[in-house]
């Protein structure tokens, strides 16, 4: 079987201004650059970064918002991006996503109702909806007398509820959240995320889980993959990866969660210390990117971007530190200057 | 070191601040009581609302009044009522009593000036006693600069905020709330709106740097751990009153008001084990907060007199105390 969705070295640019004399040499971000994964059926699969590494634009280009640069995206072995251009609807329907901000991505001048009925009037233009609205609200446990509400009248978390309701409008097979309980309370987020369990569980879906939150991926995922600068560094089944971090951002990442337990405390790698600043995307340093912040910086490091190794049972990571084994593929082959 | 030999560094009582809106009065602020000793590290937590900034914009008197109205209450700065100070007194607190770094570092620095000329303006103001001509200013900004680890302070003096990344205008506002030496640093939320690895150098920073001074602090933000690896003692706020305050270790051993206990569940752990349910509602509507206490539309465990009266603190260990009548005896 296929995996529900895979990226193949997607790429996506985009270009923020011009330089130069006479101002034609781009100025080029960089936001995703040569990103490769599977996600499995019924898999929550995290994917994990700091602001600016390129999560939100993988989402984005897997909802058909932006076009890749390069590389494709297929939905179960269907690349999502034809030569047409326009995406075909019955894929359409399958991959929907909740955004990290509830306030702005419901329009306050429409009802929870009319809210809601919009996915499904595009999909089947003909039919009543409100028999299937109410139907939504349940599945999100709403209190159906919340269709005539607006989201000015909802909480945070209660919009965020509706959105999920709208995701779910389609019959998605597959969801993307994008930091969807990032701005809320934390006493909130619990809710919020046991209800995207029940319903990856009752509907079997799979999603995309885009975070920032290392404590949280660890409840959720089944694996996880952290992004750096468009880059994608470490890819692991959850556990091995809280277990045996590898790649030194990661390691860095962990040891800079402020945690509530001597527990916890004891999980966290103490050699990595954070320092530097992420570098600008329009700016990225040379060879490895994340050179500049490495403790374990090596002469090879700035002058060769690292492949990507499996070190065993689908460990990814992306490091000189770790070199490739096959005589094929010596570390340090593609030169990047 | 916290010397608890001498009175409070910083007292509140009873602080009860208002807001005048459409439709009537926001009863935020119900009767905020807390302790900052000098050299103490304190935490306030509590979810978006409950009222942590107003309080300590009311310390500071930064409230804009209209719309707040402080009702009642006292704020003691070393004995003194700083609610009832004149402006020459309450000059002398601000900037060399107390300082504060906002949340967001971009709001807080003027755009229009160079990180050097908002740098000396500070310096200049705390030391209008003893005057210093401007070389001796320019060596007191770099200075403080450096103290924040920032790379090529000399650049940087001359550099506009909008030229700084996010962690390095926080850093460069921590310099300027510290340029002072103030006795007591507010922080607002001071790493929210950065990312992880940059919020644990800015915290790692303050950290060291405060207790190098022995400056007292009042750290506010929503994040647990932070407070668990920066603070001696929390207070825990809910719906505009104290609920719960410990030492840092006792209050994360043994949360005792129910908020708290939900509010502790809710942290996902890095150990794993699922995310707890949280707590159900939310916080309340203040043109008509709930009666008695006010958590209780909320409480799992309200009983009868919850409703009628707002519970007083109760002592239940050491220098643990809680609002709560769960622990009335
Ligand atoms: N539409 C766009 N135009 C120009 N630059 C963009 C656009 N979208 C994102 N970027 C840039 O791409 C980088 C990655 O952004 P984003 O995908 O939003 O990251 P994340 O979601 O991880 O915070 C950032 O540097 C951002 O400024
Ligand atoms: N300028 C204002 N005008 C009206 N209401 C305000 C104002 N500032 C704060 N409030 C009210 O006070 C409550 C507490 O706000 P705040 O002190 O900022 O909370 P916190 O810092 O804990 O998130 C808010 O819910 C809001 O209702
Ligand atoms: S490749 Fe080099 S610089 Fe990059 S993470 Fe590995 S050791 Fe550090
Ligand atoms: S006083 Fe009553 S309502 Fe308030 S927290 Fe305690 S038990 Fe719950
Ligand atoms: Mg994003
Ligand atoms: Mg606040």
């Amino acid at each position: 079987m296929p995996p529900i969705l895979e990226y193949k070295e997607l790429k996506k640019y985009f270009t923020i201004g011009y330089r130069g004399l006479l101002k034609r040499e781009p100025i080029t971000v960089k936001a995703v650059d040569g990103v490769s994964f599977a996600i499995h059926k019924g898999e929550i699969f995290g994917l994990v970064g700091e602001s600016g590494s390129g999560k939100s634009t993988v989402a984005y280009t897997t909802i058909g918002m932006y076009r890749p640069t390069s590389g494709v995206i297929e939905f179960q072995g269907e690349s999502l991006f034809t030569r047409e251009g326009k995406r075909p609807r019955h894929i359409k329907k399958e991959i929907q996503i909740v955004f990290q901000d509830p306030g702005s991505s419901l329009n306050p001048r429409r009802s929870v109702k009319e809210i809601l009925e919009l996915p499904l009037s595009i999909h089947q233009p003909a039919k009543k909806h409100i028999g299937r609205v109410a139907e939504l609200l349940e599945m999100v446990e709403l209190p159906v007398d919340y269709m005539y509400k607006y989201p000015q009248a909802l909480s945070g978390g209660e919009k965020q509820i509706v959105a999920i309701a709208r995701a779910l409008a389609t019959e998605p097979s597959f969801i993307i959240l994008d930091e969807p309980t990032s701005a809320l309370d934390v006493s909130i987020q619990g809710k919020i995320i046991n209800l995207l369990l029940r319903l990856r569980q009752e509907f079997h879906l799979s999603y995309l889980f885009i975070t920032h939150d290392l404590s949280l991926m660890r409840n959720v995922a089944s694996r996880v993959a952290i992004m750096y600068l468009g880059k994608i560094c470490e890819v692991a089944e959850a556990s091995e990866f809280f277990r045996n971090p590898k790649h030194p951002y990661t390691q860095m990442l962990l040891s800079s969660i402020p945690v509530v337990s001597e527990e916890e405390e004891a999980l966290k790698p103490k050699r990595v210390q954070s320092r530097g600043e992420i570098p600008s995307p329009v700016n990225i340093p040379s060879g490895c990117s994340f050179h500049l912040r490495c403790p374990y910086k090596m002469d090879i490091c700035p002058r060769v971007d690292p492949q990507m190794v499996d070190t065993g049972s689908g460990h990814l990571v992306r490091c000189h530190l770790y070199p490739a084994q096959t005589e094929n593929h010596p570390a340090g082959e593609q030169v990047i200057t | 070191m916290v010397r608890m030999d001498t009175p409070p560094l910083l007292e509140v009582r009873d602080l009860q601040v208002h807001f005048k809106v459409f439709g009537g009065h926001l009863k935020v602020l119900d009767g905020v009581n807390m302790i900052v000793r000098a050299g103490e590290k304190v935490g306030l937590v509590g979810e978006s609302g409950c009222g942590k900034t107003t309080t300590m914009k009311a310390i500071l008197r930064i409230l804009p009044q209209p719309p707040a109205k402080i009702v009642g209450g006292q704020v003691l700065f070393r004995g003194q009522d700083v609610l009832r100070m004149r402006p020459d007194e309450l000059r002398q607190i601000r900037g060399r009593g107390i300082s504060m770094i906002f949340q967001d570092p971009t709001a807080a620095l003027n755009p229009v000036f160079t990180i050097g000329q908002q740098l000396g303006d500070v310096i200049r103001y705390s030391h209008r006693n003893g005057r210093l001509d401007a070389r001796q200013i320019q060596l007191k900004a770099l200075q403080s600069l450096k103290e924040v680890a920032l790379a090529d302070p000399e650049r940087l003096l001359h550099s506009y905020p909008i030229q700084l990344s996010g962690g390095m205008r926080q850093r460069v506002c921590i310099a300027m709330a510290l340029a002072t030496q103030p006795e007591l640093l507010i922080a607002d939320e001071p790493g929210t709106s950065l990312d992880v690895t940059i919020q644990d150098q800015i915290l790692r920073l303050l950290h060291n740097l405060v207790v190098e001074r022995n400056t007292s602090i009042i750290l506010i933000t929503h994040t647990l751990g932070v407070v668990r690896e920066v603070t001696d003692r929390v207070y825990v706020m809910y719906a505009g009153s104290i609920v719960e305050s410990a030492p840092t270790k006792t209050l994360f051993a043994n949360p005792m008001f129910p908020y708290t206990r939900g509010l502790m569940q809710s942290v996902p752990r890095l150990s794993g084990g699922g995310v707890a349910e949280g707590i159900p509602g939310r916080i309340p509507n203040y043109l008509h907060p709930p009666s008695g206490c006010r958590f209780h539309p909320r409480c799992p465990h309200v009983m009868e007199i919850c409703r009628r009266e707002k519970p007083p603190m109760f002592t239940v260990g050491e220098e643990h105390y809680v609002a709560c009548y769960l622990y009335a005896c």
